[in-house]
């Protein structure tokens, strides 16, 4: 069965781009959007200290990067570095030993243990991809918009959803979201908002340890957000994509952009007046809770042609210098390490600055939870994309995302 | 000496056809009957792949409901595109049309272009925000009936399916067009100086004659809707929402085979579905050919 569906892989990495050439460390990635500013400042940055080495940038469309990644690691063209992906889709690599351990590897001591957790095993005790970046998790709203209709930045979720009547009143959409790509209504809008109802890091610890149940009301209160959103999005929000949501609020038509920070960069690009608020709490005095998510790490692929020289760009991705660079130049993405830099977009540095006086957490599902089928992340997208079109109640969300995991997870089913 | 001759010439074919058409599918049927461990390693299983796509729950509903779709997705296109494309091939046979040319590619025109840019301009004719469509509904004072029909459950496959006929009506018309011009002359106008209407002329001569090319049409339809997957995937992505509602076999053997997001991507639990859909196929064409091609034959002239 191996050599056979080799095959089909050979012919599938035939089409694909990424031709390895000895002497040249490959990078996979699936961040096609960052590639002039791989190839502009960070190699170059890397080659001042590091001459002689070669390095090329080779990304694939996020939506097709993990099968082709599959497909080149299994043939054996894969780049020497590998862009992981947090949790599961990196563990199931290294599992099948296409990721190199990485313990005490140069650079991995820059790291604090919360940044490492979205890439070791399940026991906590290796290591197989350096932490690169996370991305929070909150509003944006239109400055503009608000400065006219004299609305001030909402702390509670019913200042937030007086002050969203108010848009709605004067003929502006309130919330720039819609359910026709899905994935938003799980990554940027119920980890996002929820995270407050279910007291991030508890919740999802409790959920993992069979303590709590989706049934439960803390996390029942997030989707009954999500459905008191649906009626404030714009007309015809099921059939509007992510695109035209960000186009709707960098055109200045809507209040507010339920978002993540990697959204700063393009509407910076646009021009816009916009500011950032987390998440609303239940009540004034609430501790507050942002979905402050581990999302890109880098490891090496065992089969790599120069490991020598990928060792040697991986310490340099611990260092002080990348960091410092990774975080000002690909705004909205902030390091994972401990070392100290600062912050130069305004945006950016406010929504950082959201870490001192809220408590982190990742997204709800991320680790353990995506394990079994049915796929919770996918489950997730339909069922909240239905409580925002109103054509699901939130106790039906619960039950079902509920009923699909307990009838894989062991701790779910007492 | 001569066998050596029928074998040179044959080995061509029969080689790119085993290597590429043949032997992935024997492969694909051979996958499906394995299963993979955490580790990758692959293992004989029998039918489990099977038993588990029909008879668990969380399989036997998507599967089911993809198999439901793909067979709306079908009979829309039967129901509609088929009988536009023989209308349209009857009026261009008609002596003495005007630029009939002209007409013949402009309806083919679409089916030339690909995929990606026809999901990608009917999303936008058709986007709540920015769409031509609800500026034309209310240009005709019709603006209240606006729907997101790409996004409401009840409406986002139909109007798929509507998106595609718009798209392929051009290959029917084609296909047809040329069985019509091989009607012969002569029967066409011994029956108008019997003095038979072009209506009967039509339902009574040229029909029958044209019988084996609609059976053709729609056994190609069959199979090209049974293996449809691109215009879906481009406009509503591998998760074919809301609900699943426009999930059909090929969106489902994506995710099953590749992964999405979450679902990690099986190749063997991806090959068994593609042998059902591979079945689903064989036996639409094997009832096709035995129940309805060879009766057909007998009409030929």
């Amino acid at each position: 069965m191996r050599t056979l569906s080799t095959r089909h892989l050979l012919l599938a990495t035939l089409l694909a781009a990424g031709t390895a050439q000895a002497g040249t460390v490959n990078i996979e990635s699936w961040r096609v959007d960052d590639k002039a500013l791989w190839e502009e400042v960070l190699i170059p940055a890397f080659q001042k200290k590091n001459p002689g080495i070669q390095v090329k940038f080779t990304p694939t469309a996020p939506t097709e990067y993990d099968s082709s990644l599959t497909a080149r690691l299994t043939g054996g063209t894969a780049g020497d570095l590998i862009t992981c992906r947090p949790f599961d889709k990196s563990l199931d690599l290294f599992k099948k030993g296409q990721l190199e351990k990485l313990d005490g590897k140069a650079g991995m001591e820059n790291f604090p243990a919360s940044a490492k957790v979205a890439w070791q095993t399940d026991d906590g005790k290796t290591a197989y991809c350096m932490p690169m970046a996370s991305v929070i998790h909150g509003y944006f709203y239109n400055k503009k918009i608000f400065k006219e209709l004299n609305l001030q930045v909402p702390k509670t979720q019913a200042e937030f959803f007086a002050a969203m009547e108010k848009i709605k009143a004067a003929g502006k959409t309130p919330i720039a979201l819609g359910t026709a790509d899905q994935w938003e209504s799980n990554q940027t809008v119920l980890t996002n908002v929820g995270a407050n109802s279910w007291k991030g890091e508890d919740g999802r610890k409790a959920l993992i340890a069979g303590k709590a149940k989706f049934t439960d009301p803390q996390f029942v209160a997030a989707w009954e957000q999500l459905s008191k959103m649906g009626p404030l999005m714009g007309k015809g929000a099921s059939a509007q994509t992510y695109a035209d949501s960000q186009n709707l609020f960098a055109m200045g038509k809507a209040g507010v952009y339920p978002a993540g920070s990697w959204d700063i960069a393009y509407f910076n690009k646009e021009g816009m007046d916009f500011g950032a608020f987390p998440p609303p709490v239940a009540k004034a005095g609430d501790q507050c809770y942002i979905s402050d998510h581990t999302d890109i790490g880098m490891g090496v692929n065992p089969k790599a042609k120069n490991k020598a020289d990928a060792y040697k760009f991986l310490a340099w991705l611990g260092s002080q210098e990348f960091a410092d660079l990774y975080t000002n130049k690909v705004t909205g993405f902030f390091s994972l390490s401990n070392h100290l830099i600062s912050v130069q977009d305004p945006v950016a540095k406010q929504m950082l600055d959201w870490r001192k006086t809220c408590k982190s957490t990742i997204r709800l599902n991320a680790q353990i939870m995506n394990r079994g089928t049915p796929a919770m992340e996918n489950e997730l997208w339909n069922v909240s994309s239905q409580v925002l079109n109103g054509k699901m109640a939130p106790k039906e969300a619960a039950v079902q995302i509920q009923s699909g995991f307990a009838k894989w997870y062991a701790p779910q089913q007492k | 000496m001569k066998r050596w001759h029928i074998v040179l010439f044959l080995a061509p074919a029969v080689l790119i056809y085993s290597v590429f058409s043949a032997l992935p599918l024997l492969d694909t049927l051979r996958l499906g009957f394995y299963t993979t461990n955490d580790a990758g390693v692959a293992h004989f299983s029998g039918f489990s792949n099977y038993f588990t796509i029909l008879t668990d729950p969380a399989w036997s509903s998507a599967f089911w409901n993809a198999m439901g779709n793909n067979f709306k997705f079908f009979l829309i296109h039967l129901l509609i595109q088929n009988p536009i494309g023989l209308i349209l091939a009857t009026f261009l046979s008609l002596k003495g049309l005007k630029f009939a040319r002209q007409y013949r590619t402009f309806i083919f025109l679409p089916t030339l272009l690909s995929v990606v840019i026809i999901g990608f301009i009917w999303q936008l004719i058709l986007s709540p925000l920015w769409g031509v469509s609800e500026s034309i509904l209310n240009a005709v004072g019709l603006g209240a009936y606006f729907q997101p029909w790409l996004g409401e459950e009840g409406s986002a496959l139909i109007t798929l399916a509507l998106i595609s006929v718009w798209q392929f009506v051009g290959i029917p018309m084609m296909l047809i067009y040329a069985a019509l011009l091989a009607v012969p002359e002569d029967i066409v106008e011994a029956a108008y100086v019997e003095g038979a209407s072009a209506w009967r002329i039509f339902w009574e001569i040229k029909l029958p004659l044209i019988l084996p090319t609609l059976g053709l049409v729609t056994i190609l339809t069959y199979v090209g809707n049974f293996n449809a997957f691109d215009l879906i995937y481009s406009v509503k992505g591998a998760i074919a929402g809301p609900n699943y509602s426009t999930d059909i076999l090929g969106t489902l053997f994506y995710r099953t085979f590749f992964g999405y997001q979450s679902q990690i991507g099986s190749p063997t639990m991806g090959a068994a579905v593609a042998t059902l859909m591979f079945l689903v196929i064989l036996c639409g064409v094997g009832a096709y050919f035995y129940f309805v091609q060879r009766k057909l034959t007998r009409y030929e002239l």
